[in-house]
């Protein structure tokens, strides 16, 4: 829902000049929200490096793997810009920002004043600096082009090897496998998803995908991209020598915070631009940062629901409302690969001082390990059944006791309030 | 799962090795393999019926629980506690008779004690006294009869001069009144409930009283039920022929003609006013002036009665005073009249005949006259018969628990289970030097204590004969060969005899002329025709019968002397002349004696004990099958509604049942058949499957750790019917329950197993459950379930529990990948539930194969029964691990099992009954059409009439 534009009155004091950078998710949920509490605050114009409007950047995945259309995946079209008297320039990157004339320039030149400046300019894939990582054929898959070419690669290629098993690559490389690809996922780590799964439900993980037909090369260290004839990429090289065949690869070994432009206009930045709990730059309270681009208490995230988070306190500092603040945010994942169900929060790996429940069921190929310490939930891995994933998500949040349910915990917190009944 | 039917190449007539009913059985084998038991039409105990456990005879002697229960080889335990190791027959008959002639050089002959069983055969039975009185020269030969039939010996012999139960089974059919007494027949004699079933139903002015303390289901059927107070009898049967004589229903002609002391009698009497009488025994004052008059004149009366007058610290008082009445009446020795005692093992009465007990002599003498011992020792060929009295029973393991006892060996009998006052039978069988059992099963209690293991044969597998309740003998005859080594017992005896001849020559010296060997006997036939010799002339004449006349005329009831005909003697005393020094029958002027250890504050309540429908003695035998613990599942205390309430209890809740000897940890389960103040125990529930570990680490052993060794003055026998106890709630947080369906050849095993590791934890139970289906063995994927239930104060050490739950779950197969777990390690809760698709047509999925819970054990309540039950499970998913103890869902289980041969369920039932209508007998028909509930071995339906009464008929129905 958002509030209808209102052709500005003559009476009113001219308006401020809101400039964000980035069309994407987090910049475009900023102005929404922002919309929805101050419709008539501000004049704003998006820049935007792609040439699409705002679209949802993790439903790539469903794209690549033929599931859904880019057209599928838009969230705000071109007309919504319009109906919010938004200026929208797509495919324009900026390069330059006058911080002392409060001026934006675009690489075409086209510039735009601001009074309030947002920065979401998101993250850049990591490449790994290995010989041969600029040969055709070796793609990051980050935006609707990558996802493209990845696309086009599958059409006429037979081999791809993924870098990186992590939520990306897995991905990708489960995109690539419907779309007739023999694919390997090399992977550094000890298993899969690290980041999100203990061992165990990594295990869970890496079967059924196996079974889909991915391969993977675990605690893989990539030495090389090796080309043919023509400067293409055949084959991936690993430090033990292996040689696995690719006609694609896929650098999915983690992303960067793009931080190019925020560093040549001097804000502060550490993995990300430096912001306060109202996300304001450090540098420069005229200039805000929200979502994958954001150093925020030392965290960078690069998943949607803190950006969301982040975009409402905000929006709501662009308001002038002052009030709202963000202490971070408990972050949880999805894996967007149809039929593998797994989400994690929290301290699910269980460190020192803290309890777990476990439990299986190999039949249903279900795994949930419950983290508690001190009575209460502090973290979460499931596989196969995450129906209760956002109430445990609510809990680890809460940090209140759970003491009373623990018995009935892993069987859902309504079973639990079912039993109390 | 189809069911391969092997033809029967071969079948055999022989005789039920379970009750004293004595029914007869046909036996079909295939290649020395027994695979099928069906009664035999012709039997005159049975005519064709088998109970439930008769029904399930053959699948005991299946090939898997052969191999697994079966002791199968001679076994040697170089010392106490170890692994008893494989020995060959003859080392271990040489170290048997070296071992006991040893001790009796050494410490002399009543330094001995040889302990039998009223399950071995009459040959057996005399081979054994013989070698021991004799040869060895010792009268300490008791059996387990001493725990069974004693009293019911005194009592006859007191009164009637004669160990000899006058009436017989036809008599069901004549009487007008049934006096049922101490006795559960409906599930200790069930193919005789089934008679009087009969009978009740061709004569509807046949009365039926029944006294018991507890409310059975024998009780149910009654016209007229009295729940007497334990122990309380003599004060009854005083009562009932205080009122007799009150209301002139005595035979006044009768006692002058054939009786002599009743004045003496009629002075006791006199004080037991139907007032004093009625609160003595704690029933109303109307229903025992009803009871006597019943008794007395709605003739003819016959009375019944079992293990609750025997087993009494007044046994024979009991059995004496019931007799009393009989005989004041004149209701003896005519149709459908007489004090009839119903045998509790299958050839007791045999034992007897021979013996073969601590105050016996052959043929129903007594060791206590010279003259018989004479008698014996001029038909053995040795120079006498030692006078002194052996030890019985509860004595000789008090003798050998004292250490006067050096060598002890047991037969065919399990004292580690079923005698009373177990730490001192522990204590003794640790105390002797050295320890024989003689067993079929290699799995009782005792066996864990023997020196020396020796292999008998069992049912099957036998050849002689026993005596049943109505005092006739039938065959038993071999089906198929003896597993494995075993040896018939006769044989063992025999043997040991020879060697001990050998041994002890001075003995052999001593023998009369001609006799070179008492032992001389090369087949059951020549020791039976022995034993057929001794009775000449004697009250249980049979020089008439024959091993060929029992072969063509079938099984015969002694007396049956030369010349006598071709069949036995029906009831005995028709003419009023008993076998006593005058001929007239003794009144026993005996007084009321409260049971020895009076219930008191610190131990408030009446235990009693008794039978299982659908098991035996120490279950050796019908324990190995699951679908007889269909019945009754696990050991469980009874107690009453009220006494539940006051103690804080709710059914499965485990309580301490304590008494001066011992204690057992056991479940409480609320019992409509207690009344308040009594509590009962199955006497089957000995440390094979009930036990653990007490505060102070020691071993519990069973039911019987709770039980006295007191004993009737006379018969010695010990009164298992009444301890007083305290019961209080035990919290023993750490709860394990595991169970699992697993192949029918490894089951047994694995219960062993379990069990031997299980019992060092505070509570321990391990049972089999299932449905052996037709029995065939051939089944490779027959399956029989194990239950196990631990229990201790606080979970054990993180590193014994880990292994612990690891083997548990090895041996109960829940550690394959399709295993569903629940783990929270810091509150030692585990669950694994191991599921399995049967992958047989539409509608199957996935069942419940095993499943282990550590810490919270809750949910078994629900989770038991979808196991036990076979019920598909996919439904449930992940919900099969939860902990709450209400079901998730739409769980429904099939409820109590009622009916044993055709699998029917206590809810079947209720559905079914609101359609029936007409007259209890009508609506049992019905339901009978319907369900078959009820129709092969008929022991489930005292307990189908009892739902029939307990639910209406639906309004459309009436």
């Amino acid at each position: 829902m958002h509030a209808p534009k209102k052709e500005p009155a003559m009476s009113t004091p001219p308006r401020k000049q809101l400039v964000v950078i980035g069309n994407g998710m987090a910049g475009i949920r900023t102005v929404e929200e922002l919309l929805k509490i101050a419709p008539d605050l501000y004049d704003i114009t998006v820049f935007g490096a792609e040439p699409h409007p705002n679209y949802n950047r993790i439903m790539l995945s469903p794209v690549l793997a033929g599931e859904q259309t880019v057209d599928d995946i838009v969230l705000n079209p071109v007309d919504w810009y319009a109906a919010h008297g938004i200026t929208l320039h797509m495919g324009k990157p900026v390069t330059a920002v006058n911080r002392r004339q409060r001026i934006v320039t675009a690489a075409d030149g086209t510039q735009a004043p601001y009074d309030r400046l947002l920065l979401a300019t998101g993250s850049q894939p990591f490449v790994l600096p290995v010989p041969g990582h600029d040969l055709q054929g070796v793609v990051t898959y980050r935006d609707i082009a990558d996802t493209n070419a990845m696309i086009e690669a599958a059409r006429t290629h037979r081999h791809a090897v993924v870098i990186g098993g992590g939520l990306l690559g897995l991905e990708a490389a489960n995109g690539l496998a419907l779309r007739g690809m023999a694919v390997t996922v090399v992977h550094l780590g000890d298993w899969l998803l690290e980041r999100q799964l203990d061992r165990e439900s990594a295990g869970l993980l890496q079967a059924e995908l196996g079974a889909r037909g991915l391969r993977f090369a675990l605690s893989a260290h990539t030495a090389a991209c090796l080309a043919d004839a023509e400067g293409r990429v055949r084959a991936v090289q690993l430090k033990d020598g292996t040689e696995i065949p690719a006609d694609l690869v896929v650098m999915a070994a983690g992303v960067r915070p793009d931080v190019r432009l925020a560093t040549a206009i001097g804000l502060q930045c550490n993995r990300g631009v430096l912001v306060s709990d109202t996300l304001q730059t450090l540098t420069d309270p005229r200039i805000y940062a929200v979502g994958e681009c954001a150093n925020h208490r030392g965290m960078a995230y690069g998943l949607v629901a803190p950006l969301y988070e982040q975009a409402a306190v905000c929006a709501n500092h662009l308001a002038d409302f002052g009030i709202g603040r963000y202490v971070g945010s408990q972050v949880s994942t999805k894996l967007k690969v149809t039929g593998i169900d797994l989400f994690s929060a929290g301290d699910f790996m269980g460190a020192d001082g803290t309890e777990a429940i476990v439990l299986r069921d190999p039949v249903r190929g279900i795994y949930k390990k419950l983290v508690l310490k001190n009575g209460a939930l502090v973290g979460a891995c499931l596989y196969g059944d995450i129906h209760d994933g956002s109430a445990y998500f609510e809990l680890i949040r809460s940090g209140a006791s759970v003491a009373a349910q623990r018995d009935t915990l892993a069987f859902g917190p309504q079973a639990a309030t079912a039993l109390a009944a | 799962m189809s069911i391969p039917i092997h033809p029967v190449s071969q079948q055999t007539r022989s005789t039920c090795p379970y009750c004293g009913t004595g029914c007869g059985v046909l036996i079909g084998s295939v290649g020395g393999q027994i695979v099928s038991v069906q009664g035999d039409p012709e039997h005159p105990a049975n005519f064709g019926r088998l109970c439930t456990k008769g029904s399930t005879l053959h699948l005991t002697a299946a090939a898997s629980v052969t191999q697994q229960t079966r002791l199968l080889r001679p076994l040697h335990r170089a010392q106490r506690g170890g692994e008893a190791q494989p020995i060959a027959w003859d080392a271990a008959m040489a170290m048997a008779a070296e071992r006991f002639a040893d001790v009796i050089r050494r410490h002399g002959p009543q330094a001995v004690g040889f302990y039998g069983s009223g399950q071995l055969l009459t040959e057996d039975y005399y081979v054994l006294n013989k070698l021991v009185k004799g040869l060895v020269g010792t009268n300490n030969l008791d059996t387990n009869s001493r725990l069974c039939m004693s009293s019911a010996v005194a009592g006859y012999k007191a009164t009637l001069g004669s160990d000899a139960p006058p009436a017989c089974y036809e008599d069901f059919d004549h009487a007008e009144t049934l006096f049922i007494v101490g006795a559960n027949t409906a599930w200790a004699h069930p193919i005789l409930f089934r008679r009087i079933e009969d009978a009740r139903a061709a004569r509807p002015s046949q009365k039926l009283i029944v006294a018991d303390p507890r409310r059975t289901e024998t009780a149910d059927m009654a016209d007229l039920y009295l729940p007497i107070r334990p122990g309380s009898d003599v004060a009854l049967f005083h009562g009932l022929l205080h009122i007799m004589l009150a209301e002139n229903l005595v035979d006044h002609g009768y006692i002058a003609r054939h009786t002599q002391g009743f004045e003496a009698l009629q002075a006791v009497v006199a004080a037991h006013t139907p007032a004093a009488v009625a609160e003595t025994c704690g029933i109303p004052v109307a229903d025992l002036l009803q009871a006597a008059r019943w008794m007395g004149g709605h003739t003819p009366t016959l009375s019944l009665y079992c293990q609750g007058l025997n087993q009494s610290s007044r046994g024979t008082d009991k059995n004496a005073a019931l007799i009393n009445l009989h005989l004041a009446t004149g209701q003896i020795g005519k149709p459908g009249a007489g004090p009839f005692s119903l045998t509790g093992q299958p050839n007791a009465m045999g034992g007897r005949e021979v013996g073969g007990m601590a105050n016996l002599l052959s043929a129903h003498r007594d060791l206590g006259n010279a003259q018989h011992r004479e008698e014996v020792a001029a038909l053995w060929g040795v120079p006498e018969v030692p006078a002194q009295p052996g030890l019985t029973a509860v004595e000789m393991f008090e003798a050998a628990a004292r250490g006067e006892l050096k060598a002890l060996w047991i037969a065919c009998t399990n004292p580690a289970q079923s005698m009373p006052d177990q730490a001192t039978v522990r204590r003794a069988l640790e105390r002797a030097e050295f320890v024989v059992v003689q067993e079929a099963f290699a799995t009782t209690a005792t066996c864990d204590y023997a020196d020396l293991l020796l292999p008998a044969t069992t049912w099957g597998e036998k050849d002689g004969t026993v005596t049943n309740s109505e005092r006739r003998i039938s065959r038993v005859r071999p089906a198929v060969p003896p597993a494995g080594e075993a040896r018939h017992d006769w044989a063992i005896f025999t043997e040991l005899g020879r060697r001990l001849e050998a041994l002890l020559p001075e003995r052999v010296a001593a023998y009369r002329p001609g006799v070179g060997t008492l032992f001389p006997y090369a087949a059951p036939e020549s020791v039976w025709l022995e034993h057929r010799e001794s009775t000449r002339g004697r009250d249980l004449d049979i020089t008439g019968l024959s091993y060929a006349l029992l072969d063509t005329a079938g099984p015969q009831q002694w007396p049956l002397p030369e010349g006598g005909g071709s069949h036995g003697q029906q009831r005995l005393y028709a003419d009023g002349r008993f076998p006593t020094a005058d001929g007239r029958a003794k009144f026993a002027a005996v007084a009321f004696v409260p049971p020895k250890e009076a219930a008191d504050a610190e131990y408030p309540f009446s235990l009693n004990t008794g039978r299982l429908r659908d098991q035996w003695h120490g279950m050796s035998r019908t324990g190995t099958l699951g679908r007889l613990f269909g019945h009754v599942s696990e050991p469980a205390v009874d107690v009453h509604p009220d006494d539940m309430q006051r103690l804080g209890l709710t059914d499965g809740d485990l309580v301490r049942v304590r008494s001066r000897r011992g204690e057992v940890l056991i479940p409480a389960l609320t019992s409509g058949a207690q009344m308040p103040g009594q509590v009962h125990i199955a006497m089957h529930w000995g440390s094979e499957f009930l036990s653990g570990r007490d505060a102070g680490g020691e071993r519990l052993q069973g039911v019987n750790a709770l039980t006295q060794p007191a004993f009737c003055p006379t018969s010695k026998q010990p009164e298992l019917k009444h301890a007083a106890v305290a019961i209080e709630p035990v919290a023993l947080p750490w709860q394990l329950v595991a169970m699992a369906w697993l192949p029918a050849g490894k089951a047994l095993v694995v219960r062993e197993a379990v069990a031997a590791l299980a019992r060092d934890f505070a509570f321990f139970s391990c049972v089999p459950f299932g449905d052996e289906g037709s029995g065939d063995d051939g089944s490779a994927d027959r399956q029989v379930g194990v239950l196990l239930r631990m229990a201790s104060a606080k979970a054990p050490e993180a590193e014994r529990i880990a292994p612990l739950i690891a083997q548990l779950e090895g041996w109960f197969g829940v550690q394959a990948s399709d295993t569903l777990r629940y783990d929270d390690a810091a509150r030692h809760q585990h669950r694994a539930m191991r599921v399995a698709g049967t992958g047989e047509g539409e509608g199957e999925g996935e069942r419940l194969q095993a499943f282990l819970m550590v810490g919270q054990v809750a949910s078994q309540a629900w989770v038991r029964p979808l196991l036990q039950e076979r019920q598909p499970v996919q439904a449930l998913g992940t919900r099969l691990l939860s902990p709450s103890a209400q079901p998730p869902g739409d769980v429904v289980s099939r409820g109590k099992q009622v009916c044993t041969c055709f699998n029917v369920s206590e809810p079947q039932i209720m559905a079914f009954l609101p359609q029936c209508s007409g007259t209890e007998g009508e609506r049992l028909g019905q339901l009978q059409g319907a369900l078959k509930c009820g129709t092969n071995c008929g022991s489930c339906v005292p307990a189908l009439r009892k739902l029939i009464r307990e639910t209406p008929m639906a309004i459309e129905a009436l």
